[in-house]
C-alpha cells in the first residue's frame, strides 16, 4: 500500500515518488476517475530520452484520451508492461500496480506535495 | 496528464439537478455537466455498465431530455407542416423518430415524438436543444389551432435497457393502466402486446407514468415519463425487483452503447450544418407527404454529389479514432484527406475499435480502406455497414 501522502504531485495529475535518482511516475486516483475505464495505455520505451512538460505517453480510456507528461528530465529506465497488459490497472490501483515509467532523472522541478495537490483538485 | 475536461467538481449554482440526484450520489456517481444539468456520468465504471446494458438490462436517468407538449384540434396539421416526418400519420400509442429541419435543410435537433391522443403529441428533445425546439415549434405552429407547452421541468425520464428489462418491468409491483380500475393484469396484458416503438398510458402507484418501448442503447427496452417527484420511487423499484439484473448507468455507457448501434448523436453526427441524407436520414424526411413543410424545398433535390456521407469504420487493436480526427485514403504523407471522426471509441461488446464519420462518397463504399490519423500515427479502417452492432434476433 503506497502512502500517498509522502508523493509528490504535479498539476498535471501525475504523481512522483523519487527514491535516489529514479523517479516513478503514475497517474493519481483523481485522474483515473475522471477518465472512466482505461483501456489502452502506450508508454515510451526504456532507454527515451525525456524532458519535463513534454508528452511521452498516452492513457485512453472507452470516453477520452488522457497525455502522459514528463515532469522531468531524464532518461526512461522502465515502463511498466504490465499496465500496457492490462490498462484497468491504471483504474483500479493507480498508486501502485499501476504505475506507469520509471525516469532517471537529471533533477527534480519544484512539485506539489499531498495537501497543495487535494487543494487543487478540490478535495 | 493533461487537461480532463473539467474543474473539480464543486456544485455551481447555476446547474440545474435530477429529481434523482439524491439517489445517485447516495449511489456514488461521479458526475458530467451535460446541458447546464450535472447528470451522472458513471456509477463504478463505464464498461461494466455498457456489458450489463448488453447482457442483462441498466438504469438510466434521462431527466436532462426536454419534454415538449403540443395539443389542440389541429395538433396533427401543424406538426406535419413544423417537422419532417408525417406525424398525422402516426397511430395514438405510437412513436416516431423524427427530425427538425432549417429551412435550408440543416438539422435543428432529432426528436422522438409519441403521440399520445387524438389530438395531442409529446415531442421529446435533446436538453441542449430544449429551448430552441419549444420556440421552433411555437413559431411554426401559430398558423395553425394547436398550442405548444413546454413541459421539461414537470417530467422526469428514466430508461430501463437490456435483455431483461420485459422481465424486470413485468415483475415490478405497482404498475397499473391508466384510468378507473387501475388493474394490474390489464397492464401486463397491455405491456405483452407492446411493439417496438409503442407507448401505454399507464399509472405507477397511482400516478400517470407513459412507459414506451423505446430506447437509445441497441437493445430491447423501455422508456418512462413521469413527475419529478414519482422518479426515485421508481428508480428504486427496478433495482429492487431487478437485483442483480439491473445496473444504474451514466451518460459514459450510454454513449458507447448508441455509438455500437449506429445511433447518431446531435453535435456530433446530426447539426446545423448537416442534411438528413447525408447522415443516412434521408428516409426520415417524408417527401411524399402532402403539403409544405419545413425543409422541403432544401431536400427535395438530393444531396450535392460531393458532399460528405456517414459511414461505419472498423478498424484493428486498440487505439480509438476520436470526434474531429482525420480520415485520409492513403498511409503516406502524400495521402489525400477524404474525411472526418464524428464518434469514436473501443467498442466494448465488439473489442476493437469503431467509429463514425463524415467522408468523400468516393470513399463511402462498405470494404473501402481508409486510414484514421490518430493522434500522428495512421491506423487502417474499413468501411463497414451501419450499426456496428445488432441484438441477438
Amino acid at each position: 500500500m503506497t502512502d500517498v501522502t509522502s508523493l509528490q504531485y504535479t498539476p498535471e495529475h501525475e504523481w512522483v515518488l523519487v527514491d535516489g535518482d529514479v523517479a516513478t511516475i503514475g497517474i493519481t486516483d483523481y485522474a483515473a476517475e475522471k477518465l472512466g475505464d482505461v483501456v489502452y495505455v502506450d508508454l515510451p520505451a526504456a532507454g527515451t530520452a525525456v524532458t519535463a512538460g513534454t508528452v511521452v505517453g498516452e492513457i485512453e480510456s472507452t470516453k477520452s484520451v488522457g497525455e502522459l507528461f514528463s515532469p522531468v528530465d531524464g532518461e526512461i529506465v522502465e515502463a511498466n508492461q504490465a499496465v500496457v497488459d492490462a490498462p484497468e490497472l491504471v483504474n483500479s490501483d493507480p498508486f501502485g500496480e499501476g504505475w506507469l515509467i520509471k525516469v532517471a532523472a537529471a533533477s527534480l522541478p519544484a512539485l506539489l506535495s499531498h495537501d497543495e495537490y487535494r487543494a487543487l483538485v478540490g478535495e | 496528464m493533461t487537461d480532463l475536461g473539467t474543474a473539480p467538481e464543486a456544485r455551481q449554482a447555476h446547474q440545474r439537478l435530477s429529481p434523482l440526484d439524491a439517489v445517485h450520489r447516495a449511489a456514488g456517481a461521479s458526475f458530467t455537466d451535460f446541458a447546464g444539468w450535472q447528470m451522472p456520468v458513471r456509477y463504478a465504471s463505464d464498461l461494466a455498465e455498457h456489458h450489463a446494458v448488453r447482457q442483462h438490462a441498466g438504469l438510466f436517468d434521462l431527466s436532462h431530455m426536454g419534454e415538449i407538449v403540443v395539443v389542440g384540434p389541429e395538433a396533427s396539421e401543424a406538426l406535419d407542416y413544423a417537422l419532417a416526418g408525417k406525424l398525422s400519420a402516426v397511430a395514438i400509442g405510437q412513436a416516431k423518430y423524427t427530425l427538425l429541419l432549417a429551412r435550408d435543410g440543416g438539422v435543428i435537433d432529432d426528436l422522438v415524438v409519441y403521440r399520445t391522443g387524438d389530438d395531442r403529441y409529446l415531442v421529446v428533445a435533446n436538453a441542449a436543444n430544449r429551448e430552441v425546439v419549444a420556440d421552433e415549434l411555437r413559431d411554426r405552429t401559430s398558423p395553425f389551432d394547436a398550442d405548444v407547452f413546454d413541459e421539461s421541468d414537470d417530467v422526469a425520464l428514466i430508461a430501463l435497457q437490456g435483455p431483461d428489462a420485459l422481465a424486470v418491468l413485468q415483475e415490478t409491483e405497482g404498475f397499473g393502466l391508466q384510468g378507473p380500475g387501475n388493474d394490474r393484469d390489464d397492464f401486463l396484458a397491455a405491456l405483452d402486446a407492446l411493439k417496438y416503438y409503442r407507448a401505454i398510458a399507464a399509472e405507477y402507484q397511482g400516478e400517470p407514468v407513459l412507459v414506451a418501448r423505446t430506447g437509445y442503447t441497441g437493445e430491447d427496452g423501455f422508456e418512462f415519463y413521469l413527475a419529478p417527484d414519482r422518479a426515485p420511487a421508481l428508480w428504486e423499484a427496478f433495482r429492487e425487483t431487478g437485483g442483480s439484473r439491473v445496473v444504474p448507468c451514466g451518460l459514459a455507457s450510454r454513449d458507447t452503447l448508441r455509438l455500437e448501434a449506429g445511433m447518431p448523436l446531435y453535435g456530433q453526427e446530426l447539426g446545423r450544418d448537416i442534411r438528413p441524407d447525408q447522415a443516412g436520414l434521408g428516409r426520415v424526411v417524408a417527401l411524399s407527404k402532402e403539403g409544405d413543410f419545413v425543409g422541403r424545398a432544401a431536400t427535395e433535390g438530393g444531396r450535392p454529389a460531393d458532399a460528405p456521407v456517414l459511414v461505419g469504420l472498423a478498424a484493428q487493436g486498440r487505439r480509438a479514432a476520436r470526434h474531429g480526427y482525420e480520415v485520409f485514403d492513403g498511409e503516406g504523407a502524400d495521402a489525400a484527406k477524404v474525411g472526418v471522426v464524428t464518434s469514436g471509441a473501443l467498442s466494448p461488446t465488439l473489442g476493437h475499435p469503431i467509429a463514425m464519420a463524415f467522408v468523400d462518397p468516393a470513399h463511402a463504399e462498405p470494404g473501402t480502406t481508409l486510414y484514421l490519423d490518430v493522434r500522428g500515427t495512421r491506423i487502417e479502417a474499413s468501411v463497414v455497414a451501419l450499426p456496428f452492432y445488432r441484438r441477438p434476433a
